[in-house]
């Protein structure tokens, strides 16, 4: 077979299913028990260090924690 | 020694620069050689005069590198001021043809202007933006100071190098005729090494993060960043005519041309006018409400599946053309499918304020960018809509989607870099707020009425240019010439350039009040450090 013809039949079969498989295990992970924690606690992390790198402290709390 | 390095080799630029002017071939090239070689030469005279001086120190108050974004801020605000004059000056040229000087043939008439207009806003505007606050964002959200010392400032000064011969190249005719992408050849190699220095910044920065997850918003710009380098290299390769001229020809021919094109083209709205853009969402939205993203499992979806869907959409520009059909198909049920993520995303912007809705009515920078995130909303459901076939087949070549593109680039792109620049200027000059808010207000207001009244208008002419075109009489002629339609436009091209008038003159107005923020506003009281108590 030609270059084309080898590299769209890899492209409709195996690549197609490993980039599906590919995304739905990215919603899986997501889902995650035990991520929702984590997620909280990134979702935050634009409280953090706002003026300077070694600034731990909250400078402005979120009104609520969601979730 | 690096140093010394540095000065030789901008000096023997310089000298390589003005050679190539010498030898040009064209007006286009034999210009950007003498800009290339002042651009050296004042680089080269520069840093001569630093050799040998004591380095200042680094930024001690913040720790952060910010001095580059605040030019960046500088040069968003003047490139949009910029970009949205040359864009109300081209609608009214189509609107009253006589503004087509005659002693500007050839340099200012509307075939010239009109991508310098586009590359103004898009690549000058929208580039800068996204620049600076990346590099803003990904300091903070790393707490991590930019990667790389000065190639940062490399990265600012390289792209607007890029931009000013991309803009002189147009009005001299140096154009490869591919929409977005027509620089020539050299700039195109230009812009190339500056990408990959602001992808080594970006990445270097990431990876010396003191965070444990890199936060969403960065997810998006290194997306915007990584495949805006892919699709920039493939669209442009070409072959030119003479190193010492502007002109190449491209590798690719007919439909496989076509089809590269708009695969660079549809994913330059996906990548750089969305997922960039979405990086600015995904942290000034929850910064200016004061709370954290509506949902982060959305963020995370919205972003994996955008990334997959994005890229397939580019062959809906090339319906009923030579293009096979399962491929404009494809394209097709690519661009419907896009409507989940984009409405997730939407969704998730606008959920992000649910508790704090009473900001809406006392903070217009909210709402500015809660303006944006509705017109992120609708102009990607309009998107999909038009990449149906048959909405198409009315739609296409029509001033409907020059409607389609504004409601985006206006509404969501526009809207949302404002809201940034409001946030960003007092922090980054250390201002307790900006100089006036009522300044704000009438910006919201003008550029709110202005994006209305163009897409109002370009719907209303579009789909009757759409119509005029396919009107048949009973023996199955056409009834309307091209200039029927073309006069019948008239009053709605006028509406078009009114609505540009606006949103011009918010922007005026934006930096008046952003230039008076950084010299008169009132200095941030020094935070009292030790006072409070963490908590």
């Amino acid at each position: 077979m030609d270059t084309y013809g080898v590299m769209r039949h890899f492209a409709d079969s195996w690549m197609l299913l490993f980039l599906t498989l590919f995304f739905l295990g990215v919603v899986f992970w997501v889902f995650r028990p035990g991520a929702s924690k984590e997620q909280r606690d990134s979702a935050n992390i634009i409280f953090r260090h706002e003026n300077a790198p070694d600034q731990d402290a909250t400078e402005l709390d979120p009104k609520e924690v969601r979730e | 020694m690096w140093d010394y390095a540095k000065v030789a080799a901008l000096g023997l630029l310089a000298l390589c620069a003005a050679i190539a002017a010498n030898y040009a071939r064209d007006a286009a090239y034999l210009v950007h050689a003498i800009i290339i070689m002042l651009a050296a030469g004042t680089a080269f005279v520069w840093s001569i005069r630093q050799l040998d001086e004591e380095k200042p120190a680094p930024d001690v108050a913040t720790g952060y590198m910010d001095d580059v974004v605040r030019y960046g801020v500088v040069a968003t605000t003047f490139w949009g001021v910029v970009g949205f004059l040359a864009g109300t000056f081209i609608a009214f040229q189509l609107a009253f043809p006589v503004l087509n000087f005659e002693w500007a043939q050839g340099y200012a008439n509307f075939g010239r202007l009109r991508p310098l207009h586009t590359s103004a806003v898009i690549f000058a505007f929208g580039g800068n933006a996204l620049i600076a606050t990346s590099f803003y964002i990904v300091q903070r959200t790393s707490a991590a100071r930019l990667w790389g010392g000065n190639l940062a400032w490399f990265v600012f000064w390289g792209y607007n190098l890029f931009i000013v011969l991309a803009a002189t190249g147009y009005l001299l005719g140096a154009t490869q005729s591919k929409e977005y992408a027509e620089p020539e050849w050299y700039v195109d190699l230009w812009l190339t090494v500056v990408w990959v220095a602001y992808l080594m910044v970006f990445l270097g920065t990431i990876l010396k993060r003191q965070e444990k997850h890199i936060y969403v918003a960065n997810w998006f710009f290194l997306s915007f960043i990584v495949t805006v380098a892919m699709l920039h290299i493939v669209n442009n390769l070409s072959i030119p005519v003479s190193i010492f001229g502007a002109k190449s020809v491209q590798v690719f021919a007919g439909v496989q041309d076509a089809m590269t094109q708009w695969w660079y083209g549809h994913n330059a709205v996906g990548f750089f006018l969305t997922a960039g853009f979405l990086g600015m969402m995904y942290y000034f939205v929850p910064k200016q409400a004061e709370r954290p993203v509506f949902s982060y499992k959305l963020s995370i979806i919205h972003f994996w599946a955008l990334i997959f869907l994005y890229i397939w959409a580019g062959p809906h520009h090339l319906h009923y053309t030579a293009l096979p059909d399962w491929a404009s198909t494809l394209g097709m049920v690519f661009s419907i499918m896009l409507w989940m993520p984009s409405w997730g995303g939407m969704i998730n912007g606008l959920m992000t304020l649910s508790g704090a809705w009473d900001k809406l009515r006392t903070d217009p920078i909210i709402r500015m960018m809660v303006v944006s995130v509705g017109f992120y909303g609708m102009s990607t459901f309009e998107g999909p809509m038009m990449s149906i076939k048959a909405v198409n087949s009315l739609s296409h070549y029509t001033d409907w989607t020059i409607g389609h593109v504004h409601s985006g680039a206006l509404g969501w792109n526009g809207m949302i870099t404002f809201g940034a620049l409001y946030f960003l200027v007092p922090k980054l000059w250390k201002r307790e707020r900006l100089y006036s808010m009522a300044a704000v207000n009438w910006h919201f207001w003008l550029a709110t009425i202005g994006i209305v009244l163009y897409a109002a208008s370009m719907w209303v002419t579009g789909i009757m240019e759409g119509l005029m075109w396919r009107e048949v009489d009973a023996n199955g002629f056409l009834v309307n010439s091209f200039a029927d339609t073309v006069a019948a436009k008239f009053p709605m091209y006028v509406v078009r350039g009114l609505g540009g008038v606006l949103y011009l003159a918010g922007a005026i107005i934006m930096a008046a009040n952003l230039y008076l923020t950084a010299t008169r506003g009132e200095p941030k009281a020094e935070i009292a450090a030790v006072a409070a108590p963490a908590e």
